[in-house]
């Protein structure tokens, strides 16, 4: 049990990876870039877990009571925003390619001119 | 490259970096005994000194706040960036709005008609009471701006692409976005006039219910403005390039 968190955040980091480098589709790949963040999402929120521990709410829990770290989910918010942005940004990119070269192939895409 | 030398150079590189992994996991805490001060020094002083029950919140929107205003700014600087990428380029016009709705095909179902309109309220009503109940329960500014995002996008797939752009004038919607961000800023400069310092919680937490945590629930609902804003802002602009944009002239 112990192994398992940090093993699930190192397996999506090497899937995502292999994903990328052997990608034949720039939306794919881009899939794929956010398999490897979500692996720093189950990292940190792994690192935050206390055994036995509540959620950092104390809406229906007495204060003082065994919590998980809210810091590190705090940090996975943060991940996951400018994750969103990052494939914001590289989806727009990826339009932009299939509109100048035809393709998503990333192989097939020429140099870019100005 | 080649893709035989990319996969070549990859296994060499994937034998350094899983040396390297192995290593730096061997390194890290025993899973379930994290002994980190500041989470502890959180969790323990938000309800007594903000009373907030959210102690991520708490992070998020009063003791990080800076980073967040950070973070708020980079989502804010990328729909620039997606504006500035799918603009129309030279070579490409858009097409007349009758053209775009009749590349849309057949239009939606009447079953998809209806589940759509009969979601618009209560998933607007969802991401209200989600950014408003930020500091209390689980969700926030980021979480319910999402939500309220999603109902305009359900206003599209039920009543069509004309319908979504009459509602979604870009002006109102700049407006929403760029008065989120500043918004938070603006409660940033109200802990530096009436506090001590940038971002400071210069409201009184209160005792108990909805209004409590001081400059929590407002910073809640400026991000909650703003990522809605942003959210309709990408996404529309990725529905622009299918619906309008003609391909360029070969």
């Amino acid at each position: 049990m112990t192994a398992l968190a940090y093993g699930v955040a190192a397996w999506l980091l090497v899937v995502g990876i292999a994903g990328v480098v052997t990608s034949r589709n720039l939306i794919h790949l881009v899939v794929c870039m956010s398999v490897v963040q979500a692996s720093t999402y189950v990292l940190l929120l792994g690192i935050g877990y206390r055994s036995g521990a509540k959620a950092p709410v104390f809406a229906d829990i007495p204060t003082g009571t065994r919590v998980v770290d809210p810091v590190v989910q705090a940090l996975t918010l943060t991940d996951v925003v400018v994750e969103a942005t990052v494939i914001a940004l590289l989806l727009a990119i990826a339009v932009q390619a299939h509109k100048r070269f035809g393709t998503l192939d990333p192989d097939r895409l020429g140099a870019i001119r100005g | 490259m080649s893709r035989r030398a990319r996969f070549v150079l990859f296994a060499i590189s994937a034998v350094g970096a899983a040396g390297l992994l192995a290593w730096a996991f061997a390194g890290l805490p025993e899973f379930g005994d994290y002994q980190g001060r500041y989470g502890r020094i959180v969790a323990a002083s938000a309800v007594p000194d903000r009373s907030a029950t959210e102690a991520v919140a708490v992070t998020v929107f009063d003791y990080r706040a800076l980073d967040t205003l950070g973070e708020e700014f980079i989502l804010f600087v990328s729909v620039f960036g997606v504006l500035a990428l799918l603009r129309i380029h030279r070579g490409e016009r858009e097409r007349g709005r009758a053209v775009g709705e009749g590349r849309r095909g057949p239009g939606p179902s009447e079953s998809l008609r209806l589940a759509g309109r009969l979601l618009v309220a209560p998933v607007l009503l969802l991401g209200i009471y989600i950014v408003s109940h930020g500091h209390l329960t689980p969700g926030g500014g980021f979480q319910g701006g999402v939500v309220l995002g999603t109902a305009m996008f359900l206003l599209f797939l039920s009543a069509g692409y004309l319908a979504f752009k009459r509602v979604r004038p870009v002006s109102v919607v700049e407006a929403v976005e760029a008065g989120g961000a500043a918004g938070f800023a603006l409660i940033g400069v109200g802990g530096l006039l009436l506090g001590a310092v940038f971002l400071e919680n210069f409201i009184s937490p209160g005792k108990s219910g909805l209004l409590t945590g001081g400059t929590i629930p407002l910073s809640n609902a400026a991000v909650g403005l703003e990522v809605a804003g942003a959210l309709i802002m990408i996404l529309s602009e990725f529905l622009d390039q299918r619906l309008l944009v003609r391909e360029r002239s070969r």
